[in-house]
């Protein structure tokens, strides 16, 4: 793993707490991430993972503290920060088409009662071609499978073009050739200077294909470059008595949505 | 041929069919929200709660129509600003503010003394009531609601489909759901005067659940359920004029009947083709 080189802060969290109905799900998080790193998030259940997210999007306030994206507050830029959901969050029944969820991607550059024109359509049809869905263009998204799904909304999410990306649990329940494609995108992003955070139980995958792991647990229990992070000390921290030794790896009994241990 | 332009020699059949027809469309294209974001009970409650502000404007002497916008606007509001503090659930404070609401107008009416025969028009509508004016004010009404719907979609369906990112890209969301909830109780008032209180719910969500079986995008599902409607309220005005049964309840019945064929005959979605494919894999 080489030393990141010492890039100005594209993503800055300051201080952050973060309530939910009243309770702080999250207190005081800080960190800093500097553009183009692939961070992921790791934690157990309820450690705030999906909150982080949320109020890096601006669909939670917060409780105190600042976010800042190209050292500016969030909001400022349109489309800075993209999401892709939780496949579970996504009401599936929805009348709309593969092509129809990708262009919402477009929609935060359009603004108010602009009509899609030729370059949105161009992306659109990039992105589709980049997750390798094209086929699947005029299908409605309850008809997918389970990784297609998934693969319509890191295009949705590409669509959007955005300069850092969230990614909540992309690669729960899903196929080995989403979760390759899923891999995929991130070093061709990588390329293109995205900073990308990815919240994942899988602790390999955040040790081995990752710049950077954000360990969380209601705070933030560590940050830093894989191997810093790894610690016993830290994992047992994060995770207290769900984790086990053997062999000197750590094994979480970390129970995970249902979907996952069916795997397919 | 007759028999389809025999009806429309008479001036007052020639109203409340446009009347009808334009808010079958109305209904039918605002439905589509409604049904999709679970607003059912809300659309019925709403022309409830209208009720009081009819009452209040017949007291006063005042247009029936203005009465109800009125009070139309107010529930919308409230509706909108109880189900958002969370201190008691969506449908109870929607439950709590209808029930009220009507009994309200109800004892307002009741103190009227032609009160029945009133009660029942606006409960069940007029459609051969309708004036030049009415007729007026409910085509602009139309042409607002649904130029609203038109200009804005985009924007209400990210809101409907995918909250998340409407947040991401900071559409006002809150403000989206009341402007929504205002178009409704607009809706709402249209059609007292053709289908009346007690089946508005009725154009809301029967002619977009149809149309949500037979397509697959929003956009093809609000122009046929906007079909759907405008035709149940042709067919529902020819069955009340020849079988002489009260005219809102005919539109109804007939977009209840086609609902009944699209659920059961729906390409891939009907409930028959669906058994037939479970009772093939069995025997296969």
């Amino acid at each position: 793993m080489t030393q990141l080189p010492a890039l100005p802060a594209h993503l800055e969290i300051e201080n952050i707490t973060i309530a939910y109905n009243g309770t702080p799900i999250l207190r005081d998080v800080s960190f800093r991430i500097p553009h183009g790193t692939r961070v992921a998030v790791v934690g157990p259940n309820g450690a705030g993972k999906s909150t982080l997210f949320k109020a890096l999007v601006g669909l939670l306030p917060l409780r105190a503290g600042r976010v800042l994206v190209h050292g500016l507050p969030l909001g400022h830029h349109l489309d800075c920060v993209a999401y892709v959901p939780q496949r579970e969050e996504v009401d599936w029944h929805f009348p709309v088409t593969v092509a129809d969820v990708v262009m919402m991607g477009r929609y935060g550059q359009l603004g108010w009662l602009r009509r899609p024109g030729k370059r949105d359509h161009a992306a659109v049809a990039r992105a589709l071609e980049q997750m390798n869905i094209a086929s699947l263009g005029h299908q409605p998204i309850g008809e997918l499978s389970g990784g297609q799904q998934q693969r319509v909304f890191l295009a949705r999410a590409l669509a959007q073009e955005p300069h850092v990306l969230l990614m909540d649990e992309p690669f729960t329940g899903v196929d080995v050739t989403t979760q390759d494609a899923t891999l995929e995108l991130l070093d061709q992003l990588r390329a293109q200077n995205v900073t990308v955070m990815v919240s994942t139980h899988d602790l390999n995958l955040a040790a081995t294909r990752f710049d950077q792991v954000l360990l969380l647990n209601r705070r933030v229990v560590a940050f830093g470059l894989p191997k810093t992070v790894f610690t016993t000390e830290n994992v047992s921290e994060a995770f207290g008595t769900r984790v086990m030794y053997l062999n000197g790896v750590a094994v979480v009994d970390d129970c995970c949505p249902h979907d996952e241990l069916l795997g397919i | 041929m007759e028999w389809l332009t025999d009806p429309l020699t008479y001036s007052f059949m020639q109203r409340g069919m446009a009347a009808s027809v334009i808010v079958g469309v109305l209904c039918a294209v605002i439905g589509c929200y409604v049904v999709l974001r679970g607003m059912a009970f809300l659309g019925d409650a709403m022309a409830h709660a209208i009720l009081p502000g009819i009452a209040i404007a017949y007291l006063l002497k005042g247009d029936l129509l203005i009465g109800a916008l009125i009070a139309a606007i107010i529930v919308a509001l409230a509706i909108g600003f109880l189900s958002r503090q969370g201190t008691i659930k969506e449908d109870t404070a929607i439950g709590i503010l209808f029930a009220g609401a009507l009994a309200f107008g109800v004892a307002l009416i009741s103190t009227i003394k032609t009160y029945a025969v009133d009660l029942s028009h606006i409960l069940f509508g007029n459609v051969l009531g309708v004036s030049e004016n009415d007729l007026l004010m409910t085509a602009a009404l139309a042409v607002l609601v649904l130029a609203t719907i038109v200009a804005l979609f985009k924007e209400f369906l990210v809101v409907s489909f995918d909250p998340v990112l409407a947040a991401t890209i900071r559409l006002p969301a809150e403000r989206l759901r009341m402007l929504l909830l205002i178009l409704l109780a607009l809706t709402v008032v249209v059609s007292l005067q053709t289908v009346g209180v007690g089946l508005v719910a009725a154009m809301l969500v029967t002619p977009a659940a149809t149309a949500y079986l037979l397509t697959r995008r929003l956009a093809p599902m609000m122009f046929t359920s906007a079909a759907i409607g405008a035709f149940s309220s042709i067919a529902g005005l020819y069955a009340s004029f020849y079988i002489n049964v009260a005219s809102g309840a005919a539109v109804v019945l007939i977009a209840t009947l086609i609902f009944l064929i699209a659920f059961l005959f729906a390409p891939a979605r009907g409930v028959v083709w669906q058994f037939i494919r479970a009772h093939r894999r069995i025997r296969a």
